[in-house]
């Protein structure tokens, strides 16, 4: 006995140290993959490329609110400057006309390239007439008077229109020389990080960097010529950084408070510290077990698989609670029959039950809902395991917990009372409770699910409405949809944008678009330009054109001299190419609109709606691109394409809980050799399942897939209250059923307790697996209980 | 400037002339201002082409034929004298002038004129000098001299336009 107790403890210290070593070199991801499929389609493997590192993710929306208008613009200009030094940003925008001289010149240098009204036949002598005279007119107006000096060597108003191209977006309303927004209550600007938005340690840092700057800028917040001016920042890196701080906060905060709880209560219980501390082990070892097996099943584990830790102290603590109260009675009452032989079958068949609920989350598609199932299982199994034999290796000789007999017999009191009623009517009440549930489930069973990915999102409804007030002010900066062209090189998604920006330019002017913008805006394909470049007239032909354009305007030919040098110049330069951009801060726009992963590249398109209110046709665009030939182009509307994924995951997730479902029915079926009995054992947890979804339904709440988990938790829990019964009414009466019923009573007050905590969080996640684990298992004990026909009652008749 | 101050809305007519060195002769532009109390002015061209100038709360919009462009003056110190000075004269907004000229006041109520000087050197390289005549609370010519030695001329009549 003592050798094989030894046994056991090296095992289990053997795994420990395993398990702990497992756990200490786990490679730990915090993005947001979790939420994104392990195995694309190339549509999803678009969206998962924006959702990730898209530009919509690298921006940070700035806003300065309070205080009075001048301090905010002194402190956005003064904050700007700051940030534009800053490595850390690709681009940092005020509405302030820094376009600056790097930028002019580049444009003005290559514009015979970049300007795409650059054709034959606008150096034609009818072409260059109507340009010129156009530059003319606008030399009467104010625009008009900054190219005054610029005349001689641009005539035709080139750089005019490179301006006129790259700001196609409109832009938000400005005062004091910085953006607003149209309450002008705000002072606006928009921050361009170099990080991707998946990499929350980067966007982290700018964030700190952004703060920096504005208190630098602002200086005393209370006194001082800036005082009471405040920031406030929003955006995707800005949200991810926050849920990440919020969900850690709330699942630590929260495993914290309901550790003690549950410490306390079992303390209050047990009366024993090593009672206490022999009942941690099979938690603490599962928690552990659960997280070395995802690290080696899947090579990385997802924070979110830890975050929901606390979803194992809901069954196995359990086990040690059944382990401590029931033994007592097993030694006491039961001789020669142990806990092991006469109690362990049926935990063991408890903890069947509930890996077949889990296993159906293996086969999901989402990485987050896979590992969770692997680390209940994992956890489960590792928890029963140390009850069944490590603890009665560790119990010390004189162990004792106080006799809590004389509880459970006041519960089975109450029991009695209830059960008094009759079988009948607890049918009859049971059968009207399911009617009312499924009454309930099918009168909204159109908005029972929430299909949207947002369900999920931990960003309060607050933040959601100020991030879509901040991104209406700076005109439309949301992207949601885009139109993807992919190729092997850079010059071939040119080319391709530029087809495709042809067949964008022909809905923007029949207005089924408000407008897009192109990577090729910022730099034309080399084909493009060396059309352009061939296009130019030689000095001779250009000079007649010129002679005869100019018959009829005030303007004399020999003073446009530099404009025939400077297109001579341009005819014998060379095309421009990413290289030049670097330096201006056209690079970054460029950019942007840019993704490179090895031997793919993909120019991004963004799609501007002709109104705000007024979702774009995408059937449409998809339509016109084709008729375009640019059939490579990939049309992605991000929101409903995320949406799509996240249905997906959902139904699948229902679909596979059913099977699920399916197998936990067999494996009773299997076990206890009954159909009636089975019958009994599942009665009161589909009852419990069907109330909790009914009582959510009628509370307004739609559930998501972490309402799912939760129902698959209260199977799990909840099984093993029902098998207890089942176990208790088929064995002998020994009428242990005050015992028995104390154990189940103490173990589900520590699950309530658990979760019931959850739902007090702020983590939209959290509060959904509180709000249906911490009922769910109240009531699966509640009609497991009454629904069980009376062991102690029979062995009265008998 | 009291007088200018109290009117709410104003209509009239407008000529243009620019005379810039680098054109044979000068161009010609003809249309109709509007001003509304306090900060709003239009300025409507109708000929050679059509083109609406707004200006409102420093920021002027320029809108002609298909195309819109907005500008941020405080972005376009170069580009502010042109249109401040003519609104915060119809303004009476003695203050505003005073923040971007140096201004000198000449003849009666009756028959006016203002000389506005920019303050700012780097307003200095776009305008050299801004004079406006005026018979009480009327505008009549605005003439705009730049420091090369273009300027524009603007002659005002109470509007005939419907």
């Amino acid at each position: 006995m003592m050798v094989r107790r030894a046994r056991v403890l090296i095992l289990w210290v053997g795994c420990i140290a395993f398990a702990a070593f497992i756990v200490a070199r786990a490679h730990y991801i915090t993005d947001l993959s979790a939420f994104l499929p392990a195995n694309p389609t190339p549509v999803q493997q678009l969206l998962v490329d924006q959702l990730r590192d898209g530009p919509a993710t690298r921006l940070i929306l700035i806003a300065l609110e309070r205080g009075d208008a001048v301090a905010r613009a002194r402190v956005s200009v003064a904050m700007a400057d700051q940030l534009r030094k800053d490595p850390q940003f690709s681009s940092v925008n005020n509405g302030e006309a820094v376009a600056g001289q790097r930028d002019r010149e580049f444009l003005f240098q290559h514009r015979y390239l970049l300007s795409d009204a650059v054709t034959p036949e606008r150096f034609s002598a009818s072409g260059l007439n109507a340009a010129i005279k156009e530059t003319i007119d606008n030399l009467a107006s104010p625009a008009g008077l900054l190219f005054k000096s610029l005349l001689p060597r641009d005539p035709t108003g080139e750089l005019l229109n490179i301006f006129d191209q790259l700001a196609r977006a409109p832009a938000p309303q400005s005062r004091d020389g910085v953006w607003i927004s149209a309450d002008a209550t705000r002072a606006l600007a928009v921050a361009q990080t170099a990080a991707s938005g998946s990499d929350s340690d980067a966007q982290s840092r700018a964030i700190d960097a952004i703060r920096a700057a504005f208190a630098a800028a602002a200086g005393d917040s209370q006194r001082g010529p800036n005082k009471g001016v405040q920031l406030r920042l929003s955006g995707p890196g800005v949200f991810a950084v926050a849920a990440r701080a919020k969900i850690e906060r709330a699942a630590v905060r929260l495993s914290i408070a309901s550790s003690i709880l549950v410490v306390a209560l079992l303390l209050a219980v047990y009366r024993s510290l090593p009672a206490l501390g022999l009942g941690l082990l099979p938690v603490t070892t599962g928690a552990l077990i659960g997280v070395a097996a995802v690290a080696l099943g899947f090579g990385a584990v997802h924070g979110v698989t830890l975050g929901f830790g606390i979803t194992l102290i809901g069954e196995s603590v359990d086990y040690s609670i059944y382990f401590f109260i029931q033994s007592r009675h097993a030694l006491n009452r039961v001789a020669g029959r142990s806990w092991q032989q006469f109690w362990w079958p049926t935990v063991r068949l408890g903890m069947l039950t509930s890996v077949c609920g889990f296993a159906s989350l293996l086969p999901s598609g989402f990485p987050g809902l896979k590992q969770l199932g692997l680390y209940s299982i994992g956890g489960l199994i590792a928890a029963a395991l140390v009850t069944r034999f490590v603890l009665p290796a560790l119990l010390p000789r004189d162990f004792a917990i106080r006799d809590v007999t004389p509880f459970g017999t006041r519960a089975a009191a109450l029991l009695q009372g209830v059960r008094r009623i009759g079988r009948a009517a607890i049918a009859l009440w049971s059968v009207a409770l399911v009617m009312l549930a499924i009454a309930v489930l099918y009168r909204d069973r159109a908005t029972l699910w929430n299909r949207e990915l947002s369900a999920l999102s931990p960003v309060s409804i607050e933040e959601q409405d100020y991030d879509a007030k901040l991104r209406a002010d700076l005109g439309a900066a949301d992207v949601r949809d885009l139109v993807i062209v992919s190729g092997p090189d850079l010059e071939s998604i040119l080319r391709s944008a530029e087809r495709a920006a042809h067949a964008l330019q022909a809905l923007v002017d029949e207005k089924a678009i408000g407008g897009f913008e192109s990577p090729a805006n910022y730099l034309p394909s080399m084909a493009t330009q060396e059309i352009r470049r061939s296009g130019l007239p030689s000095a001779p032909e250009l000079r007649a054109n010129l002679k005869q354009a100019l018959d009829g305007l005030p303007l004399r030919a020999d003073r446009l001299q530099p404009f025939l040098e400077d297109i001579e110049a341009t005819r014998h330069t060379a095309l421009v190419s990413v290289r030049d951009l670097v330096g201006t801060s056209l690079n970054a726009g460029f950019d942007a609109l840019i993704l490179h992963q090895r031997d793919k590249w993909d120019a991004l398109l963004p799609l501007r709606g002709a109104a705000a209110d007024r979702p774009i046709d995408m059937a449409r665009v998809v339509a016109a691109l084709k008729d375009a030939k640019v059939g490579d182009a990939q049309v992605l509307d991000l929101k409903q394409e995320s949406d799509t994924l996240y249905a997906s995951y959902l139904s699948e997730a229902i679909r596979f809980s059913l099977a699920g479902f399916l197998a936990l029915t067999v494996l009773l079926l299997f076990a206890l050799r009954s159909p009636l009995r089975v019958a009994r054992v599942l009665a009161p947890l589909v009852l419990a399942v069907l109330t909790v979804a009914a009582g959510l339904a009628v509370g307004g709440v739609h559930l998501t897939i972490l309402h799912l988990v939760g129902m698959l938790l209260i199977v799990a829990v909840g099984s093993n209250y029902a098998l207890f019964f089942d176990r208790q009414t088929h064995a002998e009466g020994d009428g242990s059923e005050a015992l028995t019923l104390a154990s189940l009573v103490i173990a589900n007050a520590s699950t309530v307790i658990g979760f019931g905590l959850l739902s007090f969080s702020q983590v939209p996640v959290l509060v959904a697996l509180g709000t249906t684990v911490a009922p769910g298992a109240f009531l699966a004990l509640l009609f497991a209980a009454i629904g069980a026909p009376a062991a102690s009652a029979r062995a009265q008749h008998t | 400037m009291g007088l200018l101050a109290m009117r709410q809305h104003g209509r009239v007519e407008f000529i243009e002339q620019h005379f810039l060195k680098v054109l044979n002769h000068p161009i010609e532009s003809s249309g109709e201002l509007r001003y509304d109390a306090p900060d709003r002015l239009e300025k409507r061209t109708l000929k050679p082409h059509e083109e609406t100038l707004v200006l409102t709360g420093g920021v002027l919009t320029v809108e002609r034929a298909h195309n819109k462009r907005v500008m941020d003056l405080h972005a376009y110190p170069q580009v502010q004298p042109f249109v401040e000075s003519i609104r915060a004269t119809l303004a009476g907004d003695r203050s505003a002038l005073e923040r971007l000229f140096h201004l000198e006041f000449t003849g009666s109520v009756a028959r006016w004129t203002l000389t506005l000087v920019p303050v700012e050197s780097k307003v200095k390289q776009s305008v050299a000098q801004v004079r406006i005549e005026g018979a009480r609370d009327q505008l009549l010519k605005v003439e705009i001299r730049q420091p090369d030695g273009d300027r524009s001329l603007m002659t005002l009549r109470p509007s005939t336009l419907p």
